[in-house]
């Protein structure tokens, strides 16, 4: 009896070789960088361009909805919106709708405008997190003082300078929205199209695909997806974070994955071609 | 015995639908007086989902079942979080906030970066162009995952530009006619219960 | 090695959770255990501070003390939401289950009246009116054309109240080929989600944890 097909030990390979592969395709660029150049996609350049357009000294609505889960490709994405605000003299007033978020916020905050030489509730207002999503995304249409009486750190929201004067979304030229999960579609729907407000969106790279009919439709006037949006948008503004610094590693990740998918049909038509029971078991 | 139940789903779905149409400053308080309520009603759900989760794992160490003493861990976990919220509060400082950024964003963070491992595995595995339609999706992901890399460019420099008409055209046509399918059925869905054909959510008489 | 006991916590436990992909084991059972009871732990707390303590708590005190006054504070309102969580936690026994439905019949109500007007505005009519524009030129008119051709496909494919027969099963099949397409994107997209977070976990590992890269 003729022993195994070299497609059937290719597919019966133990899969924990194939996590030390992509383990080792992750280290190995973040330890030897390469430093390969990023290209900007016109939906990034166009979210970009449209802050950039803000006029110098506006408020601006952040909300930055994410959490621990999928803070790799949100939170430099954050950093990099905010420092551009900041570079722009913009002033961010920056909330968000996921309890686990205002941690996160605090540290992208931290970093940005410490980077930038920004002083909380004099260049920005964080307002912290209220629960309820739509709701309060509905609620901040009529007044944000009904809903964020004080800031995160329990200052009044009438104390503050850059609040003066702003208590709906009539207050902000541009609304962005960083987004981990369907409170993109809500702002879509209701910041947008209920009140009007100009939009962007920074989704992870699951959903980016899915906003593509909103760009198409100018419900979203820019769209950055996943790390790689970040790291394009960090050379935008010129900066090196740490999804520029991923990069290498995506990069590397991804050919070793396109190998292995080809390698799989190629033992799966190989197979096929010899009448043999094609490859392929449990992951 | 849902009569009652049903009633107020109308009244508040009918109300809601009702105030989207009435730009009052009156309409618009009461659209937040019962959102904000909505919002108390729902942390009383994760209460409720927590006191589920304890009688889990408190039904697992009395009987003690398989595993029991990690039961002791996520209860133990549980009781500190929720004990050093109420009394000392989440902002920084706090045991809280320590344990959020020792345990909770870091185990969230990681939880999820193991699927990295397992796609990898997959689509080794079970990624097969078996038919017309499945090569067509295997070659539109493979143009994605070079497309949207840096290396992908030196593979061949048509790779962006492929990737966005990809992203534009075809992507742009399926997603739209999901997006407006998500939307029928939602509010169909959202129409029938409101009208009270749909009961399901109350749950078994 | 880092000397922070946050990050040593950090990076310990993200080893546990590693130790998954060798194969299941006690430490990533107790990894796994301690994430349930921290993750649900902090949600109430969050929620306690943000929003049972202004909305309920807060509220009530503040009517009680105007009570004393003859004040007939609109606060006395808050009973309502504190009376509709509290018969939602009805649903744990049996003989008070029903009593829930109440409170999940409010909830529901509520957030079933905003999507209607929200889905119609933005996704159902939106969408149908940039599908129905005019076509640009050159180009730009023969994508308009595929973008609609691809449309009306797939939403022929997910009409199943008549068989995909004929020019109908001709246009399902058009469908198809987009839908293909399109969840060729979103693999692509996810592949390249998934592998972000492993790449910031590594990168964690070895600035923060083990100092082997600058910038800790």
């Amino acid at each position: 009896m003729a022993g195994p097909r070299w497609t059937d030990r290719l597919m019966g390979i133990d899969r924990r070789f194939l996590f030390i592969v992509i383990a080792v395709a992750v280290t190995l660029p973040l330890l030897f960088p390469v430093n390969l150049p990023i290209s900007v996609s016109p939906r990034v350049r166009a979210a970009y361009e449209t802050i950039d357009a803000v006029p110098n000294g506006s408020p601006i609505l952040l909300s930055l909805d994410y959490e621990p889960d999928v803070m790799a490709e949100l939170q430099p994405m954050a950093i990099a919106v905010l420092r551009h605000c900041f570079r722009k003299n913009l002033k961010p007033v920056v909330l968000t709708l996921y309890p686990a978020a205002p941690g996160l916020i605090e540290r992208a905050l931290a970093i940005a405008s410490e980077a930038e030489g920004k002083k909380r509730n004099v260049d920005y207002v964080f307002l912290g997190y209220k629960s309820g999503s739509q709701a309060v995304i509905l609620g901040m249409g009529e007044s944000i003082r009904g809903l964020f009486p004080k800031d995160f750190w329990g200052t009044p929201l009438d104390e503050i300078p850059i609040m003066k004067g702003i208590d709906s979304y009539a207050g902000f030229p541009l609304v962005v929205n960083l987004s981990g999960s369907k409170i993109a579609d809500y702002y879509i729907q209701i910041a947008h199209t209920r009140y009007h407000r100009p939009l962007v969106l920074g989704s992870t790279a699951v959903m980016a695909t899915d906003y593509y009919p909103y760009l198409s439709s100018k419900q979203l006037l820019g769209l950055i997806g996943g790390m790689k949006g970040a790291a394009e948008y960090e050379r935008l503004i010129d900066i090196v974070g740490d999804a520029r610094k991923g990069m290498d590693a995506q990069s590397l990740v991804h050919v070793v994955i396109v190998a292995l998918v080809l390698l799989g049909n190629v033992a799966f038509l190989s197979s096929r071609g010899r009448g043999a029971r094609p490859g392929g078991g449990a992951s | 015995m849902n009569v009652g139940p049903l009633i107020v789903t109308f009244l508040t779905g009918a109300t809601l639908i009702a105030i989207f149409f009435i730009p009052h400053h009156l309409a618009q308080k009461l659209q937040s007086t019962l959102l904000e309520w909505a919002a108390v009603v729902y942390a009383f759900a994760l209460i409720l989902g927590s006191m589920s989760l304890w009688a889990v794992h408190q039904r697992k160490i009395k009987a003690r079942g398989t595993g029991w003493p990690f039961s002791l861990v996520t209860l133990g976990a549980l009781v500190v979080m929720t004990t050093g919220g109420v009394f000392q509060g989440i902002e920084e400082g706090t045991v809280v906030n320590w344990l959020y950024n020792a345990a909770n964003s870091p185990l969230a963070s990681t939880m999820f970066s193991l699927l990295a491992f397992f796609i990898a595995s997959a689509a080794f595995r079970a990624f097969r162009a078996r038919n017309t339609e499945a090569t067509l999706l295997l070659l539109t992901a493979i143009v994605m995952m070079f497309g949207r890399v840096s290396i992908g460019e030196y593979v061949w420099s048509g790779f962006p530009a492929v990737t966005e008409w990809l992203l534009d055209v075809p992507n742009l046509a399926a997603k739209r006619a999901i997006a407006i399918g998500i939307g029928l059925g939602a509010v169909s869905t959202a129409l029938k219960i409101i009208l009270g054909i749909e009961r399901s959510y109350l749950g078994r008489s | 090695m880092s000397t922070d006991p946050q990050i040593l916590v950090a990076g310990l436990l993200t080893l546990c959770i590693f130790s998954f992909l060798y194969r299941d084991n006690p430490f990533y059972k107790f990894a796994e255990h301690l994430f349930v009871g921290v993750a649900a732990g902090y949600l109430l707390a969050v929620q306690f501070q943000n929003v049972l303590k202004p909305n309920v708590i807060d509220s009530l005190g503040t009517a009680i003390s105007a009570a004393g006054t003859g004040d007939l504070s609109p606060k006395w309102w808050t009973l309502v939401p504190l009376f509709l969580g509290i018969i939602l936690l009805g649903r744990l026994w049996t003989r008070t289950s029903g009593l829930a439905r109440w409170a999940l019949a409010f909830y529901v109500g509520i957030y079933s009246g905003i999507a209607v007007p929200a889905y119609m505005q933005a996704q159902i009519f939106a969408q149908l009116a940039d599908a129905v524009k005019p076509f640009g030129t050159g180009w730009e008119a023969l994508y308009s054309a595929l973008v609609l051709i691809g449309f009306l496909g797939v939403l022929a494919y997910f009409f199943f109240s008549s068989h995909h027969r004929g020019a109908h099963g001709v246009a399902a099949r058009v469908g198809i080929w987009f839908l293909m397409i399109a969840f060729g994107a979103s693999f692509g997209y996810t592949v390249m989600a998934r592998v972000s977070l492993l790449i910031a976990r590594v990168q964690f590992m070895l600035r923060d944890f083990v100092h082997i890269l600058p910038g800790a």
